[in-house]
């Protein structure tokens, strides 16, 4: 348990600190400019300053931290990949995920549930066998489960998905687990900050400034500032960036769109998705049930809403969960998600000397924000990149190296 | 439900087509550079894409011009103006 709730117990006033500074000027010159304050820009600038004692960073966010997809994604943490390269990357993720709330001295309601990802032909359970002997030759937690164990474990599904499209199988991952998402980009912030980065929200990065061929500086709706090294950490605006720096991408931007049910009492204690249904569910500490799909079916630069969604969803759902037709939809939203190719992000060095990318985060990039992190602040000190990310490199297109991940991203692809 | 305007079947939902993505030329001879450029990258930042839609009722194909911020079809283009020809 952390030790602060405790401490927070036993004070008599109970007024909280701020966790982030008032508005500052922004300095002439930074070492590093992260764009981008969400989870994965906090905790890069975060190791940036524990791990390697760079702390002349400054982050620039162009909202306010977390609201982007950090605070859109549905939440789930794991690592049951069908790439070698993929599930050691994830395993790392997770495992840094476990220790946040210590590190952080905050609760960032970490909760392993146990994920179940359903199978419904032939192939899909051929794929899961797949996936698990990967997983477990890697040393993740993963095994393919039969129906009478998923009538245990979920007796509140409709194993026969109300007729038309029975469930054959499942494959299990114990360490599937939910996570408070604003908590982690608090903590990470936080920690950032007291190590002396700079933190500055509502600034909008305009253009980047490249001299023969390498950075020197961002322009942006506060003035220039001039610096060494720039890390694109944006997910939805990266195509805005990228195009800065004059820097072709395979990335297309889908509106991914979520929603969550007014709050019940807990009975859903695991993380349900089917792939072929297009669904995944879990239920929030809150109790609410948190759903998602697929992303949009054309490429859209916003986060609007649509009912299309909802009534897809809804459709999905009845089939393996009926009682929930009593409960009410709360709330609905939608994020940019950045989707490349093969479904594996695109990080480290690019051909502009000092500009670096952490992008093609997808549907995918919430359970790799420790990691992503943690590598691309190894990336940017050694100015080259790190061993678990040398797969996603960017150059992997012009090399026709694909990671191939596809057959193991939750749904839709 | 969104709606597409279109030229021959009038306004359909939206959920009746597949989108195809960006209609482009592909060099039809290429190194490897220039080929792998076009087969992985794209254009992402936003902007009017000249894009295909698949009618599945009818069977039929559209292109249209789309601004992906707005979500506005801007103007339906003739098929002939992206036909290109094979090499022998």
């Amino acid at each position: 348990m952390p030790w602060q709730l405790l401490k927070y117990g036993f004070k008599r006033s109970h007024d909280e600190p701020r966790f982030f500074p008032e508005a500052r000027p922004l300095k002439k010159h930074y070492d590093v400019v992260i764009i981008g304050g969400g989870g994965h820009g906090m905790a890069c600038a975060y190791y940036l300053a524990k791990d390697h004692g760079i702390t002349d960073v400054a982050v620039l966010e162009q909202g306010y931290i977390g609201g982007g997809n950090t605070g859109r994604n549905t939440t789930i943490v794991r690592s049951n990949y069908l790439t070698p390269e993929g599930v050691k990357f994830y395993d790392t993720s997770v495992k840094l995920f476990e220790d946040l709330a210590d590190d952080f001295d905050l609760n960032i309601f970490y909760s392993t549930r146990g994920h179940f990802t359903l199978a419904h032909t032939d192939s899909a359970l051929r794929t899961m066998r797949w996936r698990a002997e990967v997983n477990k030759h890697l040393g993740v937690a993963s095994d393919v489960v039969d129906l009478k164990t998923l009538a245990e474990e979920v007796p509140y599904m409709d194993l026969t998905c109300a007729g038309h499209s029975p469930v054959m199988g499942a494959l299990y991952h114990a360490p599937g687990a939910v996570a408070r998402h604003d908590a982690v980009a608090w903590g990470y912030a936080r920690g950032a900050y007291n190590r002396g980065v700079e933190l500055h929200q509502k600034t909008r990065v305009l253009n980047i400034r490249t001299d023969n061929g390498r950075v020197c500086g961002v322009e942006t709706d506060r003035g220039f500032i001039s610096c060494r090294q720039v890390i694109s950490m944006v997910a939805g605006s990266t195509p805005r960036i990228t195009e800065m720096v004059g820097l072709s991408t395979p990335i297309e931007i889908y509106p991914l769109q979520a929603c969550v049910t007014e709050p019940v009492k807990p009975f859903m204690d695991t993380i349900v998705v089917s792939g072929s249904l297009h669904v995944y569910v879990s239920q929030s500490s809150r109790g609410e049930l948190v759903m998602g799909a697929s992303v949009d079916p054309s490429v859209l630069h916003s986060t609007r809403s649509s009912f299309d969604f909802t009534e897809g969803l809804a459709d999905k759902m009845l089939d393996l969960f009926p009682f929930v037709s009593r409960l009410n939809v709360m709330r609905q939203w939608a994020g940019m998600s950045d989707i490349t190719p093969d479904f594996a992000p695109i990080m480290g060095v690019t051909p502009v000397k000092g500009f670096y990318l952490d992008a093609g985060w997808g549907t995918w990039g919430f359970k790799a924000t420790p990691v992503s992190g943690k590598t691309m602040a190894w990336t940017l000190a050694h100015e080259r990149n790190h061993e678990l990310i040398e797969p996603f490199r960017l150059s992997r297109f012009a090399d026709f190296d694909l990671v191939g991940e596809k057959g193991a991203a939750s749904v839709g692809h | 439900m969104k709606l597409l305007e279109c030229p021959v079947i009038g306004k359909r939902p939206i959920s009746e087509f597949d989108y195809m993505g960006e209609i482009r030329i592909p060099p039809l001879a290429a190194d490897e550079k220039t080929w792998s450029e076009y087969v992985f990258n794209r254009k992402g930042a936003p902007c009017s894409l000249k894009e295909a839609w698949y009618h599945r009722p009818t069977g039929r194909w559209y292109v249209v011009v789309r601004n992906t911020l707005t979500d506005e079809i801007e103007a339906h283009v003739d098929i002939s103006e992206v036909q290109y020809e094979l090499p022998a």
